[in-house]
């Protein structure tokens, strides 16, 4: 197995270098604003525009909206389905699936025709409700790791036990679902949402065609009017995506391991 | 352990409600469901639907294939194609490379930090995607990149003269390539887990070769896995839009930019090929998933 452990090191070597060039050209060329001297001139620039803060900050409560209603969506329904309706599993299983399947340009394309001004349901007539649609298109896109997520976390503790726990104590469903449940799959639900934030944060497609002033937009079109500006910007995204994914290893670290049912 | 805890699951599940609880409970039975299917309902199926139905009406409202029809037009037909081209290519080549880091970290012997490191880098690269994943590649293999200026002055290769272009095929399947090995290598990791350590000492003691052990062991337990993962590669790659618009603006046209300014100025001139357009990328994408759905029932068969 030496040849083995050699060809292991060439293409690990290779693999390196092949996802490191990029970053360490795109730091190089963020600092290459001023003439003849590395500089952080160009983040400067970026973090000290006003657009940059007012989109950053869009999107960023766009992301915490986002979080609330996949929260409040997905987790009473996937509690639900393992206390009492088990038959609905492949069904919610497939539908949270169509995301992966159906682009985001498709979906927002359906939002925009059937939401329009002249539709019965509004959505695009008013700032606000534009919001809404953009906060509920990705609360969609998020859906399966969300799912998946929770459902993970639901998977470690006795659900059925812990509600007739909590029922015989008098507890009610918001108090179970809310005080009993939520607390036990926190991390899980808490890396889905550093997900979704990761996610959602840049995204491009949804917040253009609805017209939203979100970080995604801001970014292409300073890439497409500046030049060191935009490799700053992608430098600020990966550690952004970078911090998200370490938050979610850490959480990892404190959720129960084993499965006590197997189910 | 597991039986027990089986058997106590049937029998308060059987003795938990009696009759008139039940009667009781049905009303709100489906209650916790409900925000989830109405969402679901509202928010993607039907607009889903409106736009399928839509690919198959005139403007009048009535039924006909018209639209589906012009979908064979030849630059909405080049449009598709180019994105089949770097979807298939970007999916391949990421399916390769990243089964090759996979096997590397997993089995190559490496130092165990190695393989950690390898997959939190590739949960972060298989999310960093979309307009900023555009700019690194534009400050690496753009006409001023770093990766092009060293190739230049160092080894006095001009990339550019010898017809590279990041706003090209290869230059966006070589883009999209970033956050396609990280997502084969997320994926497929735990397949290669999967493989016992018997089955190669059984091999081994048939008298296999390790030739032998991986070309009649190996490779078919993994031959799911990677194809069911090359498609959903494929599917990921296809509907993406962020990455190219921002790479090579409106210059290289595939089909998820057509759609994109469709939707914008109606290019076209005709509202419903936009649907048609929509309704041709969820075939083809549905499809890959049906696929892909196949090909992981056949894998877990063998990686439980």
């Amino acid at each position: 197995m030496k040849g083995g452990r050699f060809w292991a090191w060439v293409v690990f070597i290779l693999g390196a270098a092949y996802f490191f060039i990029p970053l360490i050209a795109t730091v190089e060329f963020s600092m290459r604003m001023r003439r003849g001297v590395y500089s952080f001139d160009a983040y400067q620039i970026v973090l000290g525009d006003p657009r940059f803060q007012a989109t950053f900050m869009y999107s960023v409560i766009a992301a915490i909206f986002t979080i609330i209603l996949g929260v409040l969506i997905v987790v009473p329904a996937a509690y639900w389905i393992r206390l009492r309706l088990p038959q609905l599993r492949p069904v919610v299983e497939f539908i949270t699936l169509l995301p992966l399947v159906i682009p985001a340009i498709v979906i927002v394309f359906g939002y925009i025709r059937m939401y329009g001004s002249n539709s019965p349901l509004p959505f695009l007539a008013s700032d606000m409700g534009t919001n809404a649609l953009l906060v509920i298109g990705y609360a969609m896109l998020a859906l399966p790791y969300m799912y998946r997520a929770v459902d993970t976390g639901l998977r470690t503790i006795d659900v059925r036990t812990l509600t007739e726990a909590a029922q015989i104590l008098g507890a009610g469903w918001g108090t179970i679902i809310g005080r009993v449940i939520l607390p036990n799959v926190l991390i899980a639900v808490l890396s889905g949402a550093f997900l979704t934030f990761a996610i959602v944060i840049g995204e491009f497609t949804m917040a253009s065609l609805l017209n939203r002033p979100a970080f995604g937009p801001y970014l292409q079109n300073i890439g497409a009017n500046r030049a060191y500006e935009p490799a700053a910007l992608a430098i600020i995204a990966f550690v952004i995506t970078w911090g998200c994914m370490s938050v979610i290893q850490v959480l990892s670290r404190f959720a129960p391991k084993s499965a006590n049912r197997p189910n | 352990m597991t039986d027990l805890s089986l058997s106590n699951q049937t029998i308060a599940g059987k003795a938990a409600p009696p009759a008139e609880a039940r009667s009781l409970r049905l009303p709100t039975q489906w209650l916790g469901v409900a925000p989830f299917f109405i969402f679901a309902i509202m928010f993607l199926i039907l607009p889903t639907l409106y736009l399928m139905l839509g690919a198959f009406q005139n403007d009048a409202g009535e039924f006909t294939f018209e639209n589906i029809v012009a979908l064979g037009q030849p630059s909405i037909v080049a449009a598709y194609w180019i994105s089949i081209k770097v979807s298939l290519a970007s999916a391949l080549i990421g399916a390769f490379a990243g089964l090759a880091i996979a096997i590397a970290i997993v089995r190559g012997g490496l130092p165990n930090w190695i393989r950690s490191a390898t997959l939190t880098f590739s949960g972060v690269a298989s999310n960093f995607a979309g307009v900023p994943l555009a700019f690194a590649f534009l400050a690496t293999l753009g006409r001023l990149g770093l990766a092009t200026v060293i190739l230049n002055t160092v080894f006095g290769l001009n990339i550019y003269a010898h017809g590279f272009n990041i706003l090209s095929f290869w230059g966006l399947t070589l883009t999209y390539v970033y956050f396609q090995i990280p997502l084969m290598v997320v994926i497929i990791t735990p397949a290669i887990d999967g493989l016992k350590k018997e089955w190669g000492e059984a091999a081994a003691t048939l008298g296999a070769t390790t030739a032998q052990y991986w070309r009649m062991v190996v490779i078919p337990v993994i031959w799911p896995s990677f194809l069911g993962t090359v498609i959903l590669l494929f599917a990921n790659a296809f509907g993406a839009i962020a990455t190219a618009y921002a790479l090579t603006g409106s210059s290289l046209n595939i089909v998820p930019i057509l759609l994109y300014a469709q939707i914008r100025g109606d290019v076209l001139h005709n509202p419903h090929l936009g649907y048609a357009i929509a309704f041709g990328m969820i075939v083809i994408t549905g499809l890959a998933n049906v696929f892909y759905i196949w090909f992981r029932t056949r894998s877990e068969r063998w990686l439980k």
